[in-house]
């Protein structure tokens, strides 16, 4: 296990060596890597925040339900019990007709209009919060309480979030497409890379084949090199997004102060850092390997 | 140890290299092949190290034949010998000591025990001095030597040699010598191939005389 440990080591450093050997080249490497990467990472935090903002906006979403101006007091307490009773209701709360006035009385600029009213046009209301709060599951709900009797409206009061929802999705989908698109360049470039070191290396590689290596030894090192520039490209790409970040918080916060609301970019959080260094590793690691598979049984030593 | 018999080698294009080749060796044999160039003294010694192909007969080492290796178990034949080549084949990039460790490396050998392994491996041919120097600058005599102690650092049980003292002056030459005959005492099979005849003979070997791919009787 040590033996094993110490042999890795050793690739490390190796791998390490060569990449300094070439230092400009390495550096246009991860630099490439780094900012194809920074764009889908980049644009997947900035969504993340528009989320999170729109969540903050909308609060909790909820169901009105408006019973027909007929409906009587016990058809009312029927409703209240079938909601009561309904599994996919958290919790609901009646609004009778006359509190539902009152309220409007009091909002400033109508008072007058309402005291001019000979009747209350105002229904009773149920206002629910369902358990399940996606916007399926609300939807079913709000289906449901429409075919009820009595019930003369049911609106979805989360309809404009929903719809921004939806919007991020696509804005989802399309950074995944852009992930894939330079997820696949950047495997190409590593896949160069390698291709540059291993015939760099021919005379290296015979002479280890004749003395009796294993096709495992001789990929390790390019192997790592491959892992180690896709990591540190991983990091660069964190790191320019992180900057774009702070830079751009500069003029939020101009911005947010003309219309004196607080809103900042949050920076990615830990996990979704790692993520990126470690998939853009994974992602140097294939090209890596790709690369190997390719090239190195093409050596032969004669 | 090792055995060939009828074994034939044709290169593409219809060169007969060798034909019709059968001997067996023994364990702490020394045996030199010699003949004029291009007598298939190379391609001899490149089959029994797997690094060619026969294109027929069959070649047996430690009980292994070579023809039928899958790829993945030849690094592991390759293993028993310790090579020698007349060009060195020395990594230019790497200093003298790491040029020995290689093979340790490739084994997985651990990394106390095969410094030890190095340094003596350098001792047995003169070059402990130089652990730190780079090839480039070790004269030809010294490079050939590196190549030995890069060979023999595995204590491997069959040495190949293939024109060992190819481009040396004869004092070089006979110091090599040797080192082969030291090697051959603490029971190392020994197969050299140089068309030297009146150097190989200060081995006391068994002669295997190469004539046109042919064995001569």
């Amino acid at each position: 296990m040590k033996n094993w440990l110490s042999q890795h080591a050793q690739t490390l450093w190796l791998a390490l060596k060569r990449l300094r050997q070439n230092p400009f080249a390495s550096l246009l490497n991860i630099s490439v890597i780094g900012i194809a990467l920074s764009l889908p990472g980049g644009l997947y935090v900035l969504l993340n925040n528009l989320e999170s903002l729109s969540r903050q906006v909308s609060g909790e979403p909820q169901i009105s339900l408006f019973l027909s101006m007929q409906a009587a007091s016990a058809e009312v307490s029927q409703i209240h019990a079938r909601l009561k009773s309904h599994p996919g209701v958290r919790n609901f709360q009646f609004v009778p007709r006359d509190q539902a006035l009152r309220e409007l009385q009091k909002a400033a600029g109508i008072a007058d209009v309402v005291q001019s009213l000979t009747q209350n046009p105002l229904p009773d209301a149920f206002i629910i919060h369902a358990k399940d709060s996606s916007a399926d599951a609300l939807q079913r709900l709000r289906d449901e309480f429409r075919s009820w009797p009595n019930t003369a409206h049911v609106q979805l009061d989360s309809l404009w979030a929903q719809r921004l929802e939806a919007l991020l999705r696509l804005g989802k989908i399309v950074i995944l497409l852009l992930a894939i698109l330079l997820s696949f360049a950047l495997v190409a470039v590593t896949f160069n890379t390698i291709r540059l070191q291993i015939l760099t290396h021919r005379e290296e590689i015979e002479v280890a084949k004749l003395i009796g290596a294993t096709h495992r030894f001789i990929r390790r090192p390019f192997l790592y090199i491959g892992a180690l520039q896709g990591l540190a490209g991983g990091v660069v790409a964190w790191a320019v997004v992180a900057v774009s970040i702070q830079v751009l918080n500069i003029g939020i916060a101009d911005l947010t102060r003309l219309y004196t609301t607080n809103f900042q970019l949050n920076q990615p959080n830990t996990s979704d850092s790692v993520s990126l260094m470690l998939f853009s590793a994974w992602l140097g690691w294939l090209g890596a390997w790709m690369s190997v598979s390719r090239h190195l049984h093409q050596i032969e030593p004669r | 140890m090792i055995s060939l018999s009828q074994v034939c080698k044709r290169y593409p294009g219809g060169y007969d290299a060798l034909k019709n080749i059968s001997f067996t060796m023994q364990p702490g044999e020394v045996v030199a092949v010699t003949g004029h160039s291009g007598a298939g003294k190379s391609t001899l010694l490149k089959l029994i190290a797997a690094i060619e192909r026969p294109t027929r007969g069959s070649i047996i080492v430690n009980g292994q034949n070579t023809s039928s290796l899958r790829p993945a178990a030849v690094p592991y034949l390759r293993r028993n010998f310790g090579l020698v080549f007349q060009d060195h084949k020395l990594l230019f990039e790497r200093t003298v000591f790491e040029n020995v460790l290689l093979p340790l490396q490739i084994t997985g050998f651990e990394r106390k025990e095969s410094a030890k392994r190095v340094r003596a491996a350098l001792d047995k041919v003169g070059l402990l001095d130089k652990e730190k120097m780079f090839p480039i600058t070790l004269s030809g005599g010294e490079q050939q030597r590196l190549c030995i102690a890069r060979a023999i650092v595995n204590r491997p049980a069959i040495l190949l040699a293939d024109e060992p003292t190819g481009n040396l002056d004869t004092a070089y030459a006979s110091d090599i010598m040797q080192l082969f005959k030291s090697f051959n005492q603490v029971g190392v099979t020994v197969i050299i191939a140089s068309h030297d005849e009146a150097m190989l003979m200060r081995l006391n070997p068994r002669l295997l005389k190469l004539n046109r791919g042919e064995l001569a009787p």
